[in-house]
């Protein structure tokens, strides 16, 4: 059956079974890094993208569920000449050991900025309290969505 | 004075072990008298180390494998300060049995020391070759010439040629020679820089980074489906038609009691395998012991007994009064964020496996012998997954893949895991119990130390043809292999009693080993090994005795150690707690300390940790680790102390939470909700500061700072309460208790 998606602010089509994981059509059938299987059942957080804003866990989220939705993964999110707030303050930070969770995190927090400018670290760990990593990069990564956070406003105000 | 006597207690036992001498397993014999680091010596080739091209673009091409912890970024460093090149010059190679020098496994925190001497002398060989081709090109004398920026110069200033200009006669495929001396340490301008790692941009702007992100062409998905039993049995009826006639289902692959499933889609082949399960029955083992019930049962079983370190004369000196104490460990999980996975293809005569391993030229040997291959057609390549910190269901899940590409020829065969094959199918770290006793005389002077500890084995390392048995797969297919030796590392490293010998002087001391080799299930390398429950047991210990004594920890530390260097890393640690305000810290916050070398020959770290408990619930906040650490000479320090605060905070994720539960059936523990670890809100805030040791060699970093760590936290929680916990995890409940 042919699922229309929206990705990256791409129209695809894909010739896929409605309830097919979001992850796979994003992986296997775009071929997009950005999203990562870790459990495949939500616990996690490695399959984060952004659907109308919002982080979703793709792993658990049926194609046929974000049809006219905008899907965005952290290949939409900025590239090396223009990078996203969170990914020049990542790597800035060199907030993570392995990086199999920095999707995650960052897709996570990409969200979560939207909705509070200026966060304290506190609620920053609040926010990806369900985000799991298990290198122990924690206190980098909270570190870099503060530096984030503070680049975005000096963005907006400038 | 080492004595070391061997024999069998309990019964019916068949003791299964092999020493893992170091030479012999790493196959790199250093040769007598040979200037050359080890690695070298085994791979003395230098084009096997280091390409250059006609731009001047280095090819750094080592046998360590990037497993998160940086060892691409360090070597780079290490390479281009040798060769006098830009930082971005350089490229490093993933590790290729086809290409690659056999550094055997990337383990045991020793890549910077092992691989790090071998691409310092390369470098510094091939600089000098560089030099001489430079000499004769520009016709001027070799000793007027230099290099700068990968530029050459004579006498101090630039010339117009630069490495690409002789590469062309540049002859690399002959072997070290050890002639050339490295640069002298005052003269580094890269190495000691917190370079960025060269890993990081490609994981933040996705770009291919993983073995998860290669893709190819006709690639099928498959799945196993299989109990954490590798000695499961699969009983009949096997009908399994009806799964193969679900949508996308390519193959039902089917060897003993090993079963696959192969599909055109990943989520054909999960649902498949779904399928599958509902269809299979088991004939498991019951185990013989449960969750609560491990430390009687690794007391009681059969194990194999040595003493590995005794000193003066146990039992001689006068004493007044004797402590003992009892510690304990779980099993506690690798747990990998990424679930092992593997891509496997055959063609023709070849196997070709991609694999996340961190020892390719071994696996190739075990899956060589598991499918019946001449190691000469099987070809690993390696590509990076998420952190391993061990050995966990990598190697399995490159057998599994192997076995499928066999019955598929042709076809590129992706295997993955599930979270569930993950927890289920990895060897865990091995549930440990140790005793100390120690006497002391009439003024609390420690005169008499006596340390037992139970433990499994902590290596089950496929490593080679031989020990292909280990793996998984071999014992479930129609033809097993016979399950290999079980290793037993002796001292000075340890597995089990890696740690066991305390870094004090103590004058009367005997230290027991007792190899359990008959675990109920899998047991094998988790970071630190033995190291992190003997840390945990010692510094525990002492801390009871310093209590007991009214004494500060740190002097009480201090007066029963020799080592400058350990006692560096403690007045550090002093200096840090002060200016952090640990000093006048009260109930029902505590602070805690510990200190260690790991392996008593790599890196020196104390932890002071601060914690807050409430008393009522048993509550553990984990509120500020400061951590000081001696790692010799600091190649990249930011790199480093990512990985000591790394340490800190998956130690303590153990220390507090992890345990892999043990039912009658098995494991119970299968995914993040059964086996939960620390997450953002409980992690402590960790500041390392790394001391000036630079003109020591460099010792690696990965595993020094988990031992220190559960201990300052058990020694924190007993200062916040008064109760001193010796059994890990140190859960709510456990406090609460106390
Ligand atoms: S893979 Fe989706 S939450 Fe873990
Ligand atoms: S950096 Fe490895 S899991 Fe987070």
């Amino acid at each position: 059956m042919a699922i229309k998606l929206n990705v990256n602010d791409k129209e695809v089509q894909l010739d896929i079974k409605p309830d097919t994981p979001l992850l796979y059509a994003l992986r296997n059938d775009l071929e997009l890094n950005g999203p990562k299987f870790g459990c495949g059942v939500a616990q996690c957080g490695a399959c984060a993208v952004l659907v109308d804003g919002k982080s979703v866990r793709s792993c658990v989220v049926p194609v046929n569920a974000v049809v006219g939705s905008k899907i965005v993964t952290l290949e939409g999110l900025g590239s090396p000449e223009a990078p996203h707030p969170l990914q020049a303050a990542f790597v800035k930070e060199q907030a993570m050991q392995c990086g199999y969770c920095a999707n995650g995190m960052v897709m996570t927090a990409a969200a979560f900025l939207q909705k509070n400018k200026n966060p304290t670290d506190e609620q920053i760990r609040t926010a990806l309290s369900r985000n799991l990593c298990r290198c122990g990069a924690h206190n980098r990564i909270v570190s870099a969505v503060g530096e984030a956070a503070r680049s975005y406003r000096e963005g907006e105000s400038s | 004075m080492t004595t070391r006597r061997s024999f069998l207690q309990g019964t019916g036992a068949i003791v299964l072990y092999f020493n893992m001498v170091p030479t012999s397993v790493l196959g790199q014999q250093v040769a007598a008298g040979s200037n050359l680091p080890e690695s070298l010596v085994a791979n003395p080739s230098l084009d096997t180390w280091l390409r250059i091209d006609a731009d001047g673009l280095v090819t750094l091409s080592p046998g360590k494998c990037e497993l998160g912890q940086g060892i691409q970024t360090a070597l780079a460093q290490i390479a281009a300060e040798e060769l006098d090149v830009a930082f971005d010059r350089v490229r490093v190679a993933a590790v290729d049995t086809a290409t690659s020098p056999n550094e055997a496994y990337t383990n045991g925190s020793r890549s910077v020391e092992v691989s790090g001497a071998a691409v310092r002398a390369a470098a510094a060989e091939v600089r000098d070759i560089l030099v001489g081709l430079a000499a004769d090109e520009l016709a001027v004398e070799r000793n007027k010439v230099g290099v700068a920026n990968g530029v050459f110069t004579v006498d101090g200033s630039a010339s117009k040629i630069g490495y690409g200009a002789v590469v062309a006669d540049l002859q690399l495929a002959r072997n070290a020679t050890g002639s050339a001396s490295p640069k002298s340490q005052d003269s580094y301008r890269l190495v000691g820089q917190s370079l960025q790692r060269i890993d990081i941009p490609r994981k933040v702007f996705a770009e291919s980074a993983y073995i998860q992100d290669i893709r190819m062409d006709g690639m099928l998905h498959a799945r196993v489906v299989r109990t954490g039993d590798r000695e499961a049995k699969l009983l009949p009826p096997t009908d399994f038609s009806a799964v193969s006639r679900l949508p996308g289902v390519v193959k039902i692959i089917r060897d003993g009691s090993f079963l696959a499933v192969v599909a055109e889609r990943e989520e054909q082949a999960v649902k498949a395998a779904k399928a599958l399960v509902r269809l299979c029955h088991w004939d498991t083992a019951k185990l013989p012991m449960q969750s609560p019930t491990i430390n009687e049962w690794l007391k009681k079983a059969p194990a194999d007994v040595r003493v590995v370190a005794e000193s003066g004369a146990v039992g001689s000196a006068e004493v007044a009064r004797t402590v003992s104490a009892n510690y304990s460990r779980p099993f506690q999980a690798h747990a990998s964020m990424s679930p092992s996975m593997s891509i496997a293809q055959k063609s023709g005569d070849q196997l070709t496996v991609w694999s996340h391993t961190q020892g390719a030229f071994l696996m190739r040997g075990a899956i060589a012998k598991l499918v019946g291959l001449d190691e000469e057609n099987v070809r690993l390549i390696i590509a990076e997954a998420a952190g391993c910190y061990g050995h966990n269901g990598a190697d399995d899940a490159a057998a599994d893949a192997a076995l499928i590409a066999m019955h598929m020829p042709g076809k590129p065969i992706r295997l993955q895991w599930s979270r569930a094959d993950e927890f289920l199918g990895e060897p865990y770290g091995s549930a440990m119990t140790t005793r100390i006793s120690a006497g002391l005389d009439a003024n609390g002077q420690i005169v008499d130390w006596q340390y037992d500890v139970w433990s499994g084995t902590h290596s089950i390392r496929p490593a080679g043809a031989k020990r292909a048995g280990h793996l998984f797969a071999a014992r479930q297919i129609a033809q097993p292999l016979p399950a290999a030796p079980v290793g037993n590392i002796p001292q000075p490293r340890g597995g089990g009693d890696r740690n066991a010998v305390p870094l004090y002087a103590f004058a009367n001391q005997r230290i027991t080993k007792r190899l359990i080799p008959d675990m109920p299930v899998r047991v094998s390398a988790l970071r630190g090994l033995g190291a992190y429950m003997n840390v945990f047991a010692i510094e525990s210990f002492m801390d009871e005795l310093a209590h007991a004594q009214g004494e500060d920890p740190i002097s009480f530390r201090i007066r029963y150690l020799a080592d400058k260097r350990a006692i560096g890393v403690l007045e550090k640690l002093r200096e840090q707690m002060a200016a952090a305000g640990f000093d006048a810290v009260v109930a029902p916050a505590g602070v805690g300390i510990a200190m260690a070398r790991y392996k008593n020959s790599g890196a020196y770290c104390a932890v002071a940790m601060r914690v807050v408990v409430d008393t009522e619930t048993g509550q553990l906040k984990l509120d500020r680790a400061l951590c000081a650490a001696d790692i010799g000479l600091v190649v990249n320090p930011d790199g480093a102390i990512n990985q000591i605060e790394g340490g800190v905070i998956q130690s303590a994720s153990w220390t507090v939470k992890e345990q892999v539960r043990l039912g009658l059936n098995g494991v119970t523990s299968t995914d993040w909700a059964s086996y939960p670890i620390l997450t953002f809100p409980e992690v402590p805030l960790v500041e390392v500061a790394l001391v000036d040791q630079s003109n020591e060699p460099s010792l690696g970093s990965g595993e020094a700072s988990q031992g220190p760590t559960a201990a300052a936290i058990a020694n924190a929680v007993a200062n916040a309460t008064g109760k001193r916990i010796r059994d890990l995890p140190l859960t709510a409940a456990r406090i609460k208790k106390s």
